[in-house]
């Protein structure tokens, strides 16, 4: 990839074009998409023009996009190229990617100043300003061509990376034209192509980031390696907010290949030749931990913390009709729904290489959120932005635990005290027990029927807001709600004519918080589509028919439904002891339906037989790739229904890996449909929708099996053994 | 302590310099640079770590490297040499199975070796192959497709 640097400064990109070559800039709202979700939250719309990604044609007719998101497995270093290629006619195997260094000024957006990958938005976000620069690019092309050979631009097409004139039989190559075209005033409403004649869009592109991946030899964060550089582990506190009292190193240094022992107020790191003496010499290093003010904090005081919290009349997040007077008439009906504290576990354990002098801090690492790593490095070292260097990577994992700098400001806090570049490098232990975890999430939901319909309803979702330490002013722009904390909670699909959503704010005691893949929807989605099978129950109607009376106003879900219920034999006849279970969302701007298929054994264990999913996100635009997101999200959703639990004793966490922090194995893998369902909208995002869709359906489903109503995940063997089949 | 010692990686002699108990995994990684071996847990139970000792797979973050002795490691830098592991790069590429693909090389490595022993797998022994290998991204649906495609027995 070519050097970053390079990319010219703004004031000649406005005026569209560099020496050499054709480069255009355009704005993405890449944060505010993100977000804000909440339609009256929303801050004002910036003022200026403030680009932030480009376009650069070369001499050559190489096309490069300047990608300020980042490949984490889902795909866009693939589907974001080919939105560009489609909309310019560029030749596919002549686009290529660079990804954007830190530069909160260029790539964000300056309402928010965050540059980061995340809530499934990067094809929302790109898809119209893509288009529309690129349309801009090629119409420039078109019309640079037309004036040398003298023609009306009109008589003139794009096609593969050549402009055409079949009149007279000429052709030129977008290189050959780049000069030229970058003398031209860009369009400001260039046309953009009638989805109809697309030729890359909606068909399966293969990725390009994958063939490196089969082979060894991409590098990831954790592949780093640097001249003379060491390697080191660490250990945090591992009770939250503990400290260090005592270390004694004698026995650390004496092993082998071990250089140095660092010793920070609230950590250790043993820095050696290679990992294996970094952690042979961690073992051997003792250190007396004082415990701070958490060592009490237990998974047991944190639930009544939570519970208590959720007795207390929130924020309204939405209100419609009269809930109150409505939840006083009728047959009411009131359900809670728990979950717990979850770590991410990416693959790729937290790393990062740091080498800090007087004057420059450099880092390698994988990260969703490259600038604010920059200003993270920046506020620790006392540097100027500029003298901090980051090189970001593709990641192994993400599922939002890479929004979060505290493997960089770690790294850096040991490279402070090392001569030249050191590697950190998290054992999954230290991974496991200081992530910032999935919040614990208490709903209360009440709803009245009125002929076999909803007619009030009340949902408090009591949770930590994460958005408020993340990016507080969009959480101030909300009055204090998190946008996310009840994103698909105050957009129910279904017709109810009196509803109330409010938010509790609560922190949890002693435990960071952080985004998880399929963030507040992953609560929201569990806890509604749960209580909607209960009250399906108690209207004595089926829960496909019973969602489908209140889907009128919601087609696309409608539609999304009947396919599932369709595809997955809703209705025909099981064996003891099957379910199957419905779960419909609309989130991230996609519509799903999904029907599980389980069996529950007598011993309460459960047996995912069949996951079949509806989706309707809107123009694919790489449709292989939103099929495996749906099918690897519903995995990641299906292990935190499965096993997913982090808990708490003394003040820290008690799982430390994946023996006992346990992930769905290929043995017990469902199989899996995913229907695309066509259609001309816009795309919707996808990258969370899975582990938002699977977990209530395969609930629901082990509820038609068993006839056992679980309130709280992951599921509790011993209530589904218990009980016979319903 | 540290002790010279020559390995045999992919067909080609490597000289190093590392103690006995030293796990396989970081020899290959921290020393030699051959960083497509990835760590994931430490304690096998991820298998993101797996390579070939004598064509079986192996979690190197256990193996000391004293254990290894004159016997032929095969990482996933190598693996494309022999029939069973380019049939199985290939196949993952034809179903795309890859994600972030960080714990990719271990389910490669755990493929090709499952091939070359049984060369029509059926489920039970692709779950039995393949359930020491943990896939964050939730790949396992098109790592049993890609299996049985690398093995010509796939529609995919």
């Amino acid at each position: 990839m070519a050097n970053p640097a390079q990319i010219p400064s703004r004031r000649m990109l406005l005026k569209g074009g560099i020496a050499g070559g054709l480069v255009l800039a355009f704005h993405l709202p890449v944060a505010r998409a993100a977000l804000v979700n909440d339609s009256e939250g929303v801050p004002p719309e910036p003022g200026p023009f403030a680009p932030n990604a480009f376009i650069r044609i070369d001499t050559t007719g190489k096309t490069t996009l300047v990608l300020p998101q980042v490949e984490m497995g889902q795909g866009v270093y693939t589907s974001i190229p080919m939105i560009l290629a489609e909309e310019l006619d560029a030749d596919w195997h002549q686009v290529a990617l660079e990804h954007a260094p830190p530069d909160e000024k260029l790539y964000a957006n300056p309402a928010f100043g965050v540059q980061a990958t995340g809530n499934s938005n990067s094809i929302r976000a790109f898809w119209k300003p893509l288009r529309t620069a690129a349309a801009a690019a090629r119409a420039m092309l078109v019309q640079a061509a037309a004036q040398q050979w003298r023609v009306d631009p009109a008589s003139c097409e794009a096609a593969n990376g050549q402009v055409i004139h079949t009149a007279s039989d000429r052709k030129l190559g977008y290189g050959a034209l780049a000069d030229a075209a970058s003398k031209l005033t860009p369009p400001q409403n260039p046309p953009l192509k009638d989805p109809k004649k697309f030729k890359l869009i909606g068909k399966p592109i293969k990725r390009l980031d994958t063939p490196a991946k089969t082979n060894g030899q991409t590098i990831y964060g954790i592949d780093v390696m640097l001249p003379d550089m060491k390697f080191a582990t660490i250990a945090a506190s591992p009770t939250f907010g503990g400290k260090v009292a005592h270390v004694d190193d004698s026995a650390a240094k004496k092993v082998p290949g071990v250089r140095q022992v660092v010793v920070l107020p609230d950590m250790v790191a043993v820095v050696g030749d290679h990992m294996w003496a970094a952690k042979c010499g961690l073992d051997a290093l003792a250190v007396a931990w004082d415990p701070g003010p958490n060592g009490h904090v237990d998974s047991a005081l944190l639930e009544r913390q939570i519970k208590s919290a959720s007795e207390q009349k929130g924020l309204v997040a939405k209100k419609v009709g009269n809930a109150d007077r409505a939840l006083r008439t009728g047959d009411k009906f009131e359900a809670h729904y728990e979950l717990p504290f979850l770590a991410h576990a990416t693959m790729e354990p937290m790393n990062c290489v740091a080498h800090v002098t007087a004057d420059k801090c450099e880092l390698w690492l994988g990260t969703q959120i490259i600038a604010r790593v920059q200003s993270t490095a920046a506020a620790a070292t006392g540097l100027p932005l500029e003298k901090v260097i980051v090189h970001n990577h593709i990641i192994g994992g993400g599922f939002g635990r890479r929004l979060e700098p505290d493997m960089a400001l770690k790294a850096i806090r040991v490279a402070q005290h090392v001569d030249g570049p050191v590697k950190v490098v998290w054992t999954r232990e230290e991974d496991i027990q200081h992530d910032l975890y999935r919040p614990l999430y208490y709903d209360r939901l009440a709803a009245t029927l009125k002929d076999g319909k909803i007619d009030g309803w009340h949902h408090r979702v009591t949770g930590s807001a994460v958005l408020a330490r993340w990016l507080p002013p969009a959480f101030k722009a909300a009055h204090g709600i998190d946008g996310d904390e009840v994103d698909s909670a105050i957009d129910v699909p279904y017709a109810i004519p009196n509803l109330t959503v409010e938010a509790v704010r609560c922190e949890p005691l002693a435990v960071p918080t952080g985004f998880w893949r399929g963030v507040g929807p992953n609560n929201n989605v569990f806890a509604l589509e749960s209580f909607i099978d209960e009250l399906a129950k108690r209207a004595g109607k089926d829960p496909v028919e019973f969602r489908r009376a209140m889907l009128g106003k919601t087609p696309r879900l409608l539609a999304a439904l009947n396919l599932a219920a369709q595809k997955a034999g809703w209705g025909k006849p099981l064996p003891p002891r099957h379910g199957r279970g419905v779960s419909c969302q609309v989130s991230f701007a996609s519509f799903i339906a999904t029907v599980a298929h389980v069996e529950v054994d007598e011993h309460g264990e459960v047996r995912l037989h069949r996951l079949t999913t509806a989706v309707d996100t809107g123009i694919a635009v790489n449709p292989d790739t939103i099929i495996a997101q749906l099918q690897g999200g519903m995995i990641f959703g299906a292990t935190a229904a499965l096993y997913g639990e982090i808990t708490i004793k003394n003040g820290r966490v008690q799982q430390s890996n994946f023996n006992d922090y346990r992930m769905l194995r290929i043995d017990q893998a469902p199989a899996i449909d995913v229907h695309l369902i066509k259609s001309a909208e816009p795309p919707g995002g996808i990258g969370e929708t899975g582990t938002t869709t699977a977990p209530p359906a395969i609930r629901n489903a082990i509820y038609a099996a068993t006839g056992v109503a679980l309130r709280k995940l992951p599921i509790d063997r011993t209530a589904l053994a218990r009980r016979g089949a319903a | 302590m540290a002790q010279a010692r020559t390995l045999r990686i992919n067909n080609q002699p490597m000289s190093v310099n590392a103690p006995d108990d030293m796990p396989l995994l970081w020899v290959l990684r921290d020393v030699l640079g051959l960083t497509g071996t990835k760590f994931g847990c430490g304690i096998a139970q991820c298998g993101a770590c797996t390579v070939h000792i004598d064509g079986k797979p192996v979690r190197s973050c256990l193996l000391p490297v004293s254990a290894v002795g004159n016997r032929s490691v095969t990482t996933i830098e190598g693996i494309g040499a022999t029939p069973a592991g380019a049939r199985v790069q290939k196949a993952w590429l034809d179903v795309e199975v890859i994600q972030c693909g960080y714990c990719q090389s271990g389910q490669i490595m755990s493929a090709a070796a499952l091939l070359a022993t049984t060369p029509h797998p059926d489920d039970a022994d692709i779950d039995a192959a393949m359930a020491g290998n943990i896939c964050r991204c939730g790949t396992y649906v098109r790592v049993r497709q890609a299996i049985k495609r690398a093995a010509g027995d796939g529609q995919a």
